[in-house]
């Protein structure tokens, strides 16, 4: 069987893998191979979690079917998020939870347990998990509910407790797939983070991106963005309310040569950006793909960044250490690190998934081209104090972080692996981001 | 696992006495991700504690391996091979006395074994063993007297043109990307080695050739030479005609003193 080279979204640590995309009749099969196993959705992690070297990378976008039910869809695992919308919306359902872009499966949504903007409000996609249907190490498909630790293992599990085949999921009922939304410059970073504390009241829907490149008085100057559904009271919804028709306008150049993104490339993007926003808050009604996925619209943007590609890193520092985000949004800007675009939002409360990233505070993802020289050092500095306060790095953003941090941030990890343990004892399930990071 | 930013994580060393394999280590350990060193060759012990008194965080181990001993070095490898590694550093290198290898078939073939057919063995079992995991990068210590053959070392440097010209081939049959072969082609370097010998111009320490690895090791060109202008010096001199290029060798001088066997 020939081996592809695969890699995560940021294209960095390129490896060799079987690639196999099973049906729901042969997905079994491969798992009584025995070779090393993980799931991958859409391939959207950024780091090394979706593929394992050296073994076999089971696709799930053969399995696709979706069914509404009341409030809720059964739906197979490899099936996209824009798919689920596309079918759900025109009947007044949304999903309850959606990541900056649409192009994830629900199988990678609940391994990763992903967040949106309206985490302060409505938790991670996890919570609204009604039951997982998981295939095992042993080939048995065991229904997970709520009341199970293996449904909490799985759920932010990384795909190491097995592969997710289908789940049910609760859906957040809309009148409209528009957004009613408040954008606004704010000047700098201290100004937005006391806005933000305010608006997790307000709005159900709120993020910032942060121009990182930005020093002095203006230091982390943001645009703040906020919404709602828009309700079929709004005068200005026209048309069909519930009509979603997601486009993709371009396409990333196939080849672009490692330092486009640069600092004076990023910091002239980061100025236009910000210009853009209007300087006093302004309405607004958005579409559902302006609001939640404007990067979606231009395909395989992660190409921009050369053939070194890039990582993402994001960490939550909790609410007492709030101070540290404009330190990390400080070290940026004075070292000179050319991010494109930083992202800041708060997070609500963290639920029962064993490896969750989510927790109470404040959560700051950065993109950062490869080949940047000094990176490394500057992002083990800042894990050393991220670690130090209580707080944590996104283990689907993760391909750099060092191992031995791994424990302190996420404290159930001896719990997690006697979990799984039970199901995988002699570790079928693996990634190049479990091996690297022992975990 | 090599990470994101290029930080390794698991090295083999074949060579495990060389000071510039000691040198790479080092330079691989800056980005505080080394996790397992494991130094094969023969009579390691001190080696490897002094080694693990320096990186205490890491877990450094000893492989016997001798190079002379062709037809059980894969076999070697392959038994401890465990989890994996990211990197496999051929680094072995014998300069025997010119003019005893010159003399003497014994001390010309034992250095052919340990410059060429003993890493031979050992970069091809790692590099099956590569296919298998799906990753790796082999890193070979060439030389630049592989460009030209010199009167005061080409016993030497036939081993290094075999090693040299296999893992240049290598390279061009791999992806590049999930396996790769870097190919580091120094000149004289200040070690045990060649401290019996006056120094040539353009010398570097361990470290500068240490540096140069780790600056390419998952990125860039698959040959580099240390210092980087020595590629077009040699480039010049390779094609100098000979009568020139043979007064510019040192002929009738014989090195004194014992090379050290840095196996």
């Amino acid at each position: 069987m020939p081996l592809e080279l695969l890699a995560g979204w940021g294209r960095t640590a390129i490896t060799r893998t079987e690639l196999v995309e099973p049906t729901r009749e042969s997905v079994a099969n491969h798992v009584r191979s025995g070779n090393s196993l993980i799931a991958r959705g859409l391939g959207r992690g950024y780091g090394d979690c979706a593929v394992v070297a050296g073994g076999k990378t089971v696709s799930t976008r053969q399995l696709r079917s979706l069914r509404v039910d009341g409030g809720s869809i059964e739906v197979d695992a490899g099936t996209s998020l824009e798919e689920v919308m596309k079918f759900a919306l025109p009947q007044g359902w949304f999903v309850p939870v959606t990541p900056g872009t649409r192009f994830v499966t629900v199988g990678g949504a609940i391994a990763a347990d992903i967040h949106g903007k309206n985490h302060h409000r409505d938790g991670t996609f996890g919570s609204h998990v009604e039951w997982i249907d998981l295939l095992l190490a042993s080939g048995e498909i065991r229904r997970l509910t709520p009341g199970d630790r293996l449904f909490w293992a799985t759920v932010g599990g990384m795909g190491l407790t097995g592969i997710i085949l289908s789940a049910r999921v609760r859906m957040t009922p809309v009148e409209t797939a528009r957004m009613s939304t408040v954008n606004q410059q704010v000047k700098n970073v201290d100004a937005l983070m006391d806005m933000m504390v305010r608006a997790d009241y307000e709005w159900r829907y709120s993020v910032a991106w942060v121009d990182t490149m930005a020093t002095k008085g203006s230091l982390g100057r943001s645009v703040l963005s906020t919404g709602e559904h828009a309700t079929l009271s709004d005068a200005r919804v026209k048309g069909d309310p519930l009509a979603y028709e997601p486009r993709q306008r371009l396409t990333a150049p196939g080849f672009v040569p490692s330092g486009v993104l640069n600092k004076w490339s990023v910091r002239a993007f980061n100025e236009a950006w910000f210009r853009k926003a209007p300087r006093k808050a302004k309405k607004g009604l958005e579409s559902i793909t302006h609001f939640f996925h404007p990067l979606d619209g231009v395909a395989e943007w992660n190409r921009i960044y050369g053939r070194n590609g890039f990582i993402q890193y994001q960490v939550v520092v909790p609410d007492s250490h709030a101070s540290t985000v404009p330190c990390m949004i400080e070290t940026f800007a004075t070292r000179q690190v050319p991010v494109f675009l930083a992202v800041l939002k708060r997070f609500g409360k963290a639920n029962d998934g064993m490896l969750s990233f989510p927790t109470t505070g404040w959560t700051l993802a950065v993109d950062i081209p490869a080949g940047v020289d000094g990176v490394a050092g500057i992002l083990d500095e800042m894990d050393e104090r991220v670690v130090g306060e209580g707080g944590r790095i996104y283990l689907a953003k993760d391909s750099r972080m060092n191992p031995r941090h791994l424990a302190s941030m996420y404290p159930r990890l001896d719990e997690f692996r006697s979990v799984r343990d039970e199901v995988d004892p002699s570790r079928r399930f693996m990634s190049n981001l479990s091996q690297r990071l022992g975990l | 696992m090599i990470d994101g930013l290029g930080a390794v994580q698991d090295v083999l060393v074949v060579g495990g006495s060389s000071e510039i394999a000691h040198a790479i280590v080092a330079e691989l350990a800056v980005k505080r991700r080394l996790r397992r060193v494991v130094l094969a060759g023969r009579s390691m012990d001190s080696t490897v504690s002094s080694m693990r008194s320096l990186m205490s965080d890491v877990d450094v181990q000893a492989m016997s391996l001798d190079l002379t001993k062709t037809g059980s070095i894969a076999a070697t490898l392959n038994a401890g091979w465990g989890n994996g590694f990211d990197v496999v550093l051929l680094t072995a290198g014998v300069l025997p006395d010119q003019s005893r290898a010159e003399r003497d078939p014994a001390v010309a073939v034992d250095a052919a074994l340990v410059n060429y057919v003993g890493q031979l063995e050992a970069g091809t079992a790692a590099m099956s063993k590569f296919r298998e995991q799906g990753r790796g990068v082999l890193v070979v210590i060439s030389s630049v007297a592989v460009e030209r053959p010199r009167v005061d070392n080409f016993v030497y440097g036939s081993g290094k043109v075999g090693l040299d010209y296999w893992a240049i081939g290598l390279a061009d049959s791999v992806d590049g990307k999930a396996i790769r072969i870097l190919v580091v082609r120094p000149g004289m370097v200040r070690t045990r080695m060649s401290r019996h010998l006056p120094e040539a111009p353009m010398t570097c320490d361990p470290s500068d050739v240490a540096k140069a690895v780790a600056k390419n090791l998952v990125r860039g060109p698959s040959t580099v030479w240390v210092p980087s202008r020595l590629r077009w010096v040699m480039a010049t001199l390779r094609h100098l005609p000979r009568p020139i290029f043979r007064r510019l060798s040192p002929t009738g001088a014989e090195p004194s003193g014992n090379a050290a066997d840095p196996r």
